[in-house]
């Protein structure tokens, strides 16, 4: 069956600067279907949807909506045309309610009354099955409902072109099946969907068709059904997996045995209730769980990065205090945030200054790194990571998400940490930068260094990890070793079916 | 000339753009109005000595107190995202016990002078403590944080001389305050390159400026490289101490005389405003001393130039207030980007149209 | 440590409101004296509010036979309440220098249902005539006019003025400028420059370099306090004009501090006009029967000073500050 076209971009072009983002891209999206966009960071998906909500003007090419050449010269115009779009980055207002933001920018007559609004959004979010109340502040909801309150905007907005981008990486696997039904909800009444996602299982889960962008050209477009999962990524990153399979083949994952590098006895934090841990030099392990289990707190507490309550810390046999970030840097520790954006990046500072800055700030303010230096760290870096920089005095800010971070693992690897603790470094990156970084992580590990690696991708951590320290509300419910390790025992000790019953304790 | 324009537009440079070409419109004006306003002669003081004068050389003498302040702002701003309103009454504070000291002695002598200087250098960075400590550790808005001394101040200054004009004469005063023998240039102009130079040699001893910079762009993310946000918006109001204690020894060395009312009156919306005009965001972040710098002296070249105009007393403030708001529109992010725009398509068509010809 | 946060929080405030707070003092009542209330500008205010302060005390002391309490304050609600008080606490004479004109109707009438004599000084309110005794001001245009005749009288072959104006709208500075103004409007002196520099030495100081720099003559710096004209002086010696009784530039100064009269002394500056803090006496001889009221409004006679026939005692007697 031929479904009506519904949306159609023809050799769409985007300059920057020195680059050309976008190269005579078509795309082409039919009512009711759910069209994934895929590529890695820097094939231009984010601009070509960026070309189509008004954000950025084409130097080139035509849209068509419904069979009519459009001309959006603003995200107003995109609204207005029908072209709604959800962000990775939550746009709304945190201090503003749910329902104010459901509706703001867009309030007629008949919802000025607070009361009337909140009864609206109310109806809204019970279709949808989004558990939140119009009244409610959006800041104190979780980030997973303050994504679907965004969505559920842009679905009250009667749209024909739905864009989704990155929806999901902040969500649990419940809360995605809930945006799945939804989706399949919206596919099912015509409207089309683009979904722009790293997730490759979701992409398969969820998409009718898909098209491919690499460096800012068009590969190809597909239905779901004629391109495997290789085939997929081998187009994405134009080169054959066999890398890929390798790595989770994986060498010595097997931890031989060696010296304890550091050791937490009753530590907590003001973030964290009180937990024993410790790894070994040159072992990689992970803590995993749900979101908001604990995990990301408990990895804080070592750094210092909350305020620490109790607990003795002892590196390589001795005693240590870690009360603040300073302290772990000093004894070799060094911490990539969860949050990119709000606890990693100076955005508006250069690359080079980006890398330098953990190494300036353990020198001391009164060893300034001299400029000279600085160039040949941040040159070294840029090469040794591949980062995909204009130049190394770029605000790093300007970068893709994927360069973005190598900066900040650059920033790290430069202090040469005994220890290194990446949390969430591959989320939102793409397939070809998530796989350098696990390389990397299992480099480090042979080179001696520690590793503690956290992912959303139970596979990603199973790929890379000697031992998986499962948590659930705040607790360590369970540690997986060796044949443990597999993604049925993972999901089964989150979900609590082999640790002891709660109510024992 | 293209490609200075280009690069005035672009890169490094941007920054500096505007108020580099609000002081080349002054300029221009200026010398359009009046060919000889810029003349600069040799006259002889009244102690005798040959030192330079003309309009040019008020400006960037009269421009000191504040060019100095503004260099301790633009740190302030740049770490803690807020400005200190409470200078004025600060340099004020600074001025009374500068005086206070060198009235205690018998005599004034360099020692004296240095001992007096030293102690309001320690009042002010004992000021600048005190409102570092409300706006690092209690978290409260800067300009609120800083409203208690601005509303204080100037009583404060009162109490510590009790008469509300006192005097001091002196040949180190006068040559502190206007010039030292043998020397043409006016010390204010001095000590202002000095404090430049200062500065200079902090930001390239001490990784300060990376340090200033990560904390007024993202506090949360240099937290967690191991830098101390709260030591440094301390700091940095503990160094505009300092340069508050060098304003108000220079405005009161300038005649000799502090008079705790009107002792660098409402310096702080000027200190500001340079700070604003050199292309610095008042949302702190990433900064330029230079570009406050180049501000203070917008602002005096402005003033000097109504002055010359003979403009109405009571239209001054109207026709300094319209320019700046010129100035500070044409500086805000929007405009620059479209200006910037603007540039960047008139240049592409030129490249365009040369490479027709070519083809 | 979040308590001692905010102990010391709160500490800093107390001594933030301490510092900034203008407290009244009240003296120690003593029987048989005259208890008189003084509301008043704080000292802090000007060379000329504090010398009008100490003049309050020094007149009104326990030695004259008074009993003194006294209010400071700049803001009129907090001057009314300190006005209340003294009527409650039963003063025998209240004397006012309101931060406003306007508001006083109330309390003056109290006071007059209570019995108190009510004096003005320095500042006039808008009340009846018949809610006081008298009120002792300054004449500031007449300040201006003494000046400008004394200026008259040095018989100069041309006037030309460089006019250094106060805060704007302020009594001095409107009083100041009338004279000067009619004598521009006449043609007998000359506008060089008449500009404002806020009482701000440093501004003024500024004004009078840009009129050298510009190359325009000028022959008078009529200042309209003392401050400014000093810093108009600053600028004259840094572009090596001469000034005062042996110079080119003739300079005049208001207020009478004692460190301007020692420049007049010194032939630096030729002519400084007095503003007269000194109402206390002139009260004190009403209220003892010494002084007899024929007009409600009684004009502080003020002095202008020429730099050739001021003496030490001068100085001593009527200079302002140390």
């Amino acid at each position: 069956m031929q479904a009506e076209i519904l949306l159609q971009m023809k050799g769409i072009d985007k300059k920057f600067p020195g680059v050309l983002a976008l190269n005579g891209v078509d795309f082409t999206l039919r009512k009711g279907e759910i069209h994934a966009l895929m590529g890695e960071n820097g094939a231009g998906k984010s601009t070509l949807i960026k070309v189509l909500t008004g954000v950025y003007q084409k130097d080139g090419g035509e849209i068509m909506l419904e069979g009519k050449v459009v001309s959006i010269k603003s995200p107003q115009d995109a609204q207005n045309s029908g072209i709604s779009t959800v962000y990775q980055e939550i746009t709304l207002c945190p201090n503003l309610t749910v329902s104010e933001n459901m509706f703001i920018g867009r309030e007629t007559g008949s919802f000025i009354n607070a009361k009337k609004r909140e009864k609206r959004a109310d109806e809204i979010l019970q279709s949808l099955g989004i558990p939140a109340r119009g009244s409610m502040q959006l800041g104190d909801c979780s980030l997973a409902v303050q994504q679907m309150v965004a969505i559920a905007r842009a679905v009250d907005m009667n749209c024909k072109v739905l864009i989704l981008d990155e929806p999901t990486s902040s969500l649990d696997d419940k809360e995605v099946n809930m945006l799945f039904n939804l989706m399949r909800d919206l596919k099912s009444k015509g409207v089309g969907i683009i979904f722009v996602t790293h997730f490759l299982e979701q992409v398969y889960e969820v998409s009718d068709r898909i098209t491919v962008l690499r460096n800012g050209e068009l590969v190809g477009e597909y239905l779901i059904e004629e391109l495997p999962r290789v085939a997929l990524v081998s187009k994405m990153i134009g080169k054959d997996l066999d890398e890929l399979s390798a790595l989770s083949e994986s060498e010595e994952k097997e931890n031989k045995e060696s010296e304890v590098l550091y050791e937490a006895k009753g530590l907590s934090s003001s973030e964290t209730k009180s937990f024993d841990f410790s790894i070994k030099k040159g072992e990689v392990n992970g803590f995993t769980g749900l979101l908001g289990s604990g995990r990301s707190e408990s990895v804080r507490a070592i750094f210092g990065a909350d305020k620490v309550n109790s607990g003795s810390i002892k590196i390589k046999g001795k005693d240590v205090k870690i009360n603040k970030p300073i302290d772990a840097m000093k004894n070799g520790i060094g911490y990539l945030a969860e949050d990119r954006k709000r606890d990693g990046i100076i955005a508006e500072l250069s690359v080079r200054e980006n890398i330098i800055l953990a190494m300036q700030v353990m020198n001391g303010m009164f060893k300034p790194i001299s400029k000279s230096e600085q160039e040949a760290f941040a040159d070294e870096y840029i090469k040794v990571l591949n980062i995909k920089t204009a130049s190394k005095e770029t605000p790093v800010g300007s970068l893709s998400g994927g360069n973005q971070q190598k900066v900040i693992l650059a920033r790290w690897l430069l202090t040469h940490p005994d220890y290194l603790i990446l949390d969430e470094p591959t989320r939102g990156i793409d397939v070809g930068t998530k796989l350098e970084i696990q390389k990397l992580v299992l480099k480090l590990a042979k080179e001696g260094v520690s590793v503690t690696f956290i992912s959303s991708e139970v596979e990603e951590m199973l790929r890379t990890c000697s031992r998986l320290i499962v948590m659930r509300d705040r607790n360590i419910v369970g540690e997986l070793k060796g044949k443990e390790l597999s993604q049925e025992q993972v999901m089964k000790t989150i979900a609590g079916g082999e640790a002891k019953n709660e109510k024992d304790n | 000339m293209k490609k200075i324009t280009k690069k005035l537009f672009q890169g490094s440079l941007s920054q500096l753009t505007i108020p580099l070409i609000a002081i080349a419109l002054l300029l221009i004006f200026n010398l359009i109005r009046d060919p000889g306003f810029f003349s600069i002669g040799i006259s002889h003081n009244n102690d005798g000595n040959a030192v330079l004068a003309g309009n040019l050389i008020s400006i960037i003498n009269g421009a000191s107190e504040l060019a100095v302040l503004a260099m301790g702002m633009t740190l302030v701003t740049a770490a803690c995202k807020g400005q200190d309103i409470s200078v004025g009454a600060a340099a004020a504070i600074a001025g009374s016990v500068f005086v206070k000291v060198l009235k205690a002695g018998s005599s004034i002598s360099g020692l004296t002078v240095l001992l007096a200087f030293l102690s309001a250098c320690v009042v002010a960075m004992l000021f600048g403590t005190f409102n570092g400590i409300l706006v690092s550790v209690f978290k409260i808005q800067p300009m609120i944080a800083t409203l208690i001394l601005y509303t204080c101040g100037r009583s404060i200054a009162y109490w510590i001389n009790g008469g509300a004009t006192p005097t001091v004469s002196s040949h180190i005063i006068t040559a502190i305050g206007s010039f030292i023998p043998g020397i043409p240039i006016p010390t204010p102009v001095l000590i202002v390159l000095f404090v430049a130079i200062l500065f200079r040699l902090l930001f390239h001893f001490t990784s300060l400026e990376l340090f200033t910079q990560s904390v007024g762009i993202n506090q949360s993310a240099a937290r967690l490289n191991g830098i101390n946000p709260t030591f440094i918006k301390l700091l940095s109001f503990i160094i505009l101490g300092v340069c508050v204690a060098v304003a108000g020894t220079i405005g009161v060395s300038r005649l000799g005389l502090i008079n705790h009312e009107t002792l660098l009156l409402d310096v702080e919306m000027d200190t500001i405003l340079a700070v604003a005009i050199g292309g610095n965001s008042l949302g702190g972040g990433k900064f330029k001393i230079s570009g406050s710098i180049i501000g203070a002296y917008v602002i005096q070249m402005l003033t000097i130039t109504l002055y010359a105009m003979k403009v109405s007393s009571t239209d001054v403030k109207a026709y300094k207030a319209i320019v700046i708001v010129i100035l500070v529109v044409i500086g805000s992010p929007v405009v620059k980007a479209r200006l910037s725009k603007l540039i960047n398509s008139i240049f592409s068509k030129k490249k365009e149209t040369v490479k027709g010809v070519q083809g | 440590m979040r308590k001692f946060k905010s102990m010391l929080l709160a500490g800093l405030l107390v001594v933030a409101c301490v510092l900034s707070a203008c407290g009244a003092k009240g003296g120690a009542a003593k029987g048989g004296n005259i208890k008189v209330g003084v509301v008043n500008n704080p000292p802090s205010e000007s060379g000329y509010r504090e010398a009008n302060v100490k003049d309050m005390e020094a007149v009104f002391s326990a030695a004259n036979g008074y009993d003194l309490k006294t209010a400071y304050s700049i803001k009129n609600d907090e001057q009314l309440q300190a006005a209340q008080g003294f009527i409650t606490e039963g003063v025998d004479y209240l004397l006012i220098s309101a931060a406003e004109t306007t508001g006083w109707d109330e309390v003056l009438k109290k006071a007059k249902e209570a019995g108190i004599k009510v004096f003005l000084f320095d500042r006039m309110i808008d009340v009846d005539e018949s809610l006081y005794e008298a009120a002792v001001v300054s004449d500031m245009a007449k300040e201006g006019e003494t000046a400008v005749n004394w200026l008259l009288d040095q018989k100069l072959d041309v006037y030309n003025v460089v006019h250094i104006q106060g805060a704007m709208g302020s009594d001095a500075q409107i009083g100041r400028t009338g004279a000067l103004d009619e004598q521009f409007a006449s043609g007998k002196m000359n506008k060089v420059v008449q500009q404002t520099a806020t009482w701000d030495e440093a501004e003024a100081k500024k004004i009078v370099e840009s009129v050298i720099n510009s190359g325009a003559d000028f022959n008078v710096i009529y200042a309209e306090n003392d401050g400014m004209a000093k810093g108009a002086v600053a600028a004259l010696d840094e572009h090596g004009i001469t000034h005062g009784v042996d110079g080119d530039v003739i300079v005049m100064g208001f207020d009478c501090n004692k460190w301007a009269l020692r420049e007049l002394l010194a032939g630096k500056w030729n002519y400084d006009g007095q503003c007269s803090p000194f109402q206390a006496q002139i009260i004190s001889d009403i209220i003892k029967g010494t002084k007899s009221v024929s007009s409600k409004k009684i004009i502080n006679e003020e002095k202008g000073f020429d730099a050739k026939a001021l003496t030490q005692n001068d100085i001593d007697t009527y200079g302002l500050g140390e």
